[in-house]
């Protein structure tokens, strides 16, 4: 039948629509972009393979000795470990700040989640200046007339440094889930006649569960990643016999391979995570809190938390920041320079920058294919964008060596190169913020604009930018601040001459001048608390953080 | 010119045809209201005349141009249909006045209607307020003037009370119906409240499974039911069997006239407050024991067991009688019925 009155043929797929049942496919821009993005991020892995295939006959014998075996104990026992004390300190801190008459609870709750803003690496430095040799507390020690020092190398310090700034990954995650608790599950197990601490056992604790695994998938693929503080302490984990063999031997296969383990490890913690919030899902419940819970009165331990609270923030916040100002105030009396830290500056901020850009467009081709055809074969991309959670920064940056060596040398060790990397460490947190500001537009708000006559990209324009812009600047920032303090990736991709703050901390360690780590460590740190604290409710409540 | 007609109109969701709609029209400055329970295709039917789903196959023809015909598609921008939508869907960016500013096309008057719109619909000096600092019934009415402001040739509203509290309902509920006939459009309102639709609408169209069981003014749609189906769920029926002869059809509640030529077994479906209860046998009636009663302050529903019955029969009172549970009662036909054959 011919149909004089159709006005034109635009096809309606092009509408987004959460709600429609039946799927609609997604616009082929948009799938190519994302395909490119993901094809990009498969990079890195596929080459650690392909390399370590190449190269089997050499290296299957140095991998399956008894040196890799060492190597992974110590990285799955420092994992576990530092797990278990994040959990300890954590969760008790969780229920304290938001259920109890603590005193001063308020400012614990802006207090106890800032360790995040110190850089791991720069927090070893501190502790190396606090507890290692020539160290404060041994010239303490010696003049006291002991001859026993305690030893910050090795397990036992990368253990404590990465608990003492990795515990509010926890802290935050349990928090949270306290807060979206409906006090009526409480109340109707105190009124069954359970007492409060039978009630928090069996009735709190399993509900906090998801949120438990959520924080210790971030704090275990932390320690697995991290490198900066094993390197400094001298603890042989995967990440430092990666940079080692990288630094040290002719024939790179061997740290491929080992990052090949590594990155195994990695995907064995994220679908593990996975399985537990799939079950967890089950018993989840609309939270309809909007009453207040019950405080728990602590009575004679009101005082013992209080100083315990007062411990924690003293190792993770107080000692790191006294020790730089302590250097810093000590180094520039005695004549240190600060001439290299403007390029320092300018360096991470340029670089932080570009990096937070560039990845939150990227983020969008994603993001928009898993909200709005989240039924289709296309939200599968944004799995995809989450398997670089797996990707450790050393990992990355050993695969843009060897891609960038052999196949792109008029890339290989540029500015562009750089960010690109980055882009990659740190794009499954920017995919997670546009997604979640995406997930806040009702869709139905989308279809008003269209019934009143504006066009698919002008509600676009009007509408979806407007009112995402606010989570897309808290993505934008979490990248940002995540590129700032990122080591391993610039160690290896920058430019010669390159230098940030993050690198200025590592080459003053490197030379066992400690107290010219102070000033870039003190900069970088108040560099990352604005922001945070400017917005810290959003970054909180996104359950999202930068290692 | 017909604001709207649907012609053979079939939606599938899988295998499931969800809306199956042969013929529709809506006449000029009328309020249609679609009926029917949760999940008939009442809303897909609404979305589909917005341009927001896309019909499997028929027509679909907005003041006389064809929008959609199975294969291609109007955009819903190029519709001029208003939606207002169960949640409001207001631009939370936006205050009230950019609102309803946002789809009044390019003009110089375009601040002046803004002006009229909000005048008309009563939020005198809330235009610079966000509509989070709004009530449900503002918000409400933001929403219906948004979607009237750039004068749409069918206005579409898809449950728009049913975010209201009950007691706010029945006044924005007048005021809706005041507003849209003082603008002469026409609307359809897509609605799961047989109340609603029947204080609301010019016209009432049942819709179940997917299909239009019967659409009529709202009294016949009541009284005059087409279908067992639509006299059971527009509110309380009762089906007794019956049996017909020329004259009267014969039921256990008495006899009732027969309208139609058929004889035979029937249903005569009879609505609660057209049969009378009575507590001694002078009016007659059939004999049974009062089975429970329901109290709702303007009037009660008692349901009576029948002696001669295997079913319950519910009965409306008034509210100066009283009867007590498991008291003795005679009950009697006292009012229209319908005859079903089938």
């Amino acid at each position: 039948m011919s149909s004089p009155g159709l006005a034109d043929n635009t096809d309606i797929s092009s509408l987004p629509d959460v709600t429609k049942r039946r799927t609609t496919s997604p616009p082929l821009p948009l799938v190519l972009a994302a395909s490119a993005i993901c094809l990009a991020m498969m990079i890195p892995i596929v080459y650690l393979m392909v390399r370590t295939i190449d190269a089997w006959d050499r290296v299957w014998p140095l991998i399956f000795r008894t040196r890799t075996a060492d190597i992974l104990w110590n990285t799955v026992s420092l994992a576990v470990a530092v797990s278990i004390s994040t959990l300890l300190i954590a969760v008790p801190l969780a229920w304290f700040t938001t259920r109890t008459d603590l005193p001063m609870a308020r400012m614990w709750n802006a207090i106890l989640p800032l360790p995040l803003v110190i850089p791991s690496y720069a927090g070893a430095v501190a502790m190396i200046g606090m507890l290692g040799p020539r160290g404060i507390v041994q010239k303490q020690l010696s003049a006291a007339g002991f001859d026993w020092f305690p030893n910050i190398y090795g397990f036992g310090g990368s253990w404590l440094v990465l608990t003492l700034f990795t515990y509010p990954y926890v802290f935050l995650s349990v928090r949270g889930a306290l807060r979206g608790l409906d006090p009526a599950s409480e109340e109707a197990s105190r009124s069954l006649g359970q007492g409060p601490y039978h009630t928090f056992l069996y009735c709190v604790l399993p509900q906090l569960r998801p949120s438990i695994g959520a924080g210790l998938l971030l704090v275990s693929l932390y320690t697995i990643s991290d490198f900066g503080v094993v390197t400094m302490l001298r603890f042989e984990t995967f990440t430092r016999s990666i940079y080692t063999q990288y630094r040290a031997a002719f024939d790179r296969s061997l740290a491929a391979g080992l990052g090949l383990i590594l990155v195994m490890m990695a995907v064995g913690i994220l679908l593990t995570e996975a399985r537990f919030q799939r079950k967890a899902s089950l018993y989840r419940v609309e939270s309809g809190a909007a009453r207040s819970p019950r405080v728990q009165i602590l009575g004679r331990w009101k005082w013992p938390v209080f100083m315990w609270c007062c411990v924690i923030s003293l190792l993770g916040l107080g000692l790191p920041i006294g020790m730089f100002i302590y250097w810093l105030a000590t180094g520039t009396s005695a004549g240190q320079k600060l001439d290299r830290l403007p390029a320092a500056v300018w360096g991470s901020l340029s670089m932080g920058g570009s990096a937070a850009a560039a990845a939150i467009v990227v983020a969008f081709p994603i993001a928009i294919l898993a909200v709005r055809y989240r039924d289709s074969w296309a939200a599968i991309y944004e799995r995809w964008a989450y398997l670089g959670f797996a990707l450790p920064g050393i990992v990355i940056a050993l695969s843009f060596v060897f891609v960038g060596a052999r196949f792109l040398p008029s890339l290989y060790q540029t500015f562009a190169f750089l960010v690109i990397a980055m882009v990659i460490r740190f794009l499954p947190h920017a995919v997670g913020a546009v997604k979640s500001a995406l997930l806040q537009v009702n869709p139905n708000v989308l279809h008003a604009s269209r019934t009143l006559g504006k066009s698919s990209p002008e509600t676009e324009m009007r509408i979806t930018v407007p009112l995402t812009w606010s989570g897309v600047t808290t993505g934008a920032i979490l990248v940002f601040l995540g590129a700032m303090k990122e080591l391993p990736i610039v160690l290896l991709l920058a430019p010669t001459g390159f230098r940030t703050l993050a690198t200025e901390i590592w080459s003053a360690t490197d030379g066992g001048e400690f107290g010219r780590a102070a000033a870039p460590a003190l900069i970088l740190i108040g560099l990352s608390m604005i922001p945070t604290l400017a917005l810290g409710r959003r970054i909180a409540e996104s359950g999202q953080h930068v290692s | 010119m017909i604001p709207l007609r649907l012609t053979d109109l079939r939606k599938s969701f899988g295998r499931r045809l969800v809306v199956d709609i042969s013929s529709l029209e809506v006449n000029e400055g009328e309020i249609l209201a679609m009926l029917g329970p949760s999940g008939c295709g009442k809303s897909t039917t609404l979305r589909m005349i917005a341009g927001l789903d896309m019909p499997d196959t028929g027509h679909i023809e907005i003041g006389g141009r064809l929008v959609a015909d199975g294969n291609r598609s109007t955009a819903p921008e190029k519709r001029n249909v208003g939606l207002v939508f169960q949640d409001y869907a207001l631009f939370p960016h936006l205050t009230v006045a950019e609102n309803i500013l946002y789809g009044i096309r390019r003009s110089n008057d375009r601040q002046q209607r803004v002006e009229e719109m909000i005048n008309l619909v009563g939020l005198e000096g809330l235009g610079q307020r966000y509509p989070r600092e709004l009530s449900g019934g503002q918000q409400q009415r933001v929403a219906l003037a948004r979607a009237l402001a750039p004068q749409p040739e069918l206005l579409l509203l898809d449950e728009p009370f049913s975010s209201l509290d009950q007691g706010l309902r029945q006044a924005i509920r007048s005021d809706v119906r005041r507003i849209i006939q003082q603008t002469g459009t026409t609307a359809i309102l897509v609605t799961h409240d047989q109340e609603e639709a029947l204080s609301i609408a010019d016209r009432v169209a049942v819709m179940l499974d997917g299909r239009i069981a019967q659409i009529d003014d709202p009294a016949s749609v009541y009284l005059r039911p087409a279908t067992r189906d639509v006299a059971t769920f527009m509110g309380e029926a009762n089906l007794i069997p019956g049996t017909a002869s020329s004259f009267a059809i014969e039921t256990a509640l008495g006899s009732t006239p027969n309208p139609e030529a058929h004889t035979g077994p029937v249903s005569v479906m009879v609505r609660p407050e057209f049969i009378k209860l009575t507590l001694d046998a002078e009016g007659g009636g059939a004999l049974g024991t009062v089975a429970s009663v329901q109290y709702f302050g303007h009037d009660h529903l008692v349901t009576v067991e029948m002696d001669a019955l295997p079913q319950m029969v519910k009965i409306r009172l008034s509210q100066h009688v009283v009867v007590a549970l498991g008291e003795r009662v005679y009950v009697s036909i006292a009012g229209p019925t319908v005859i079903y054959t089938e």
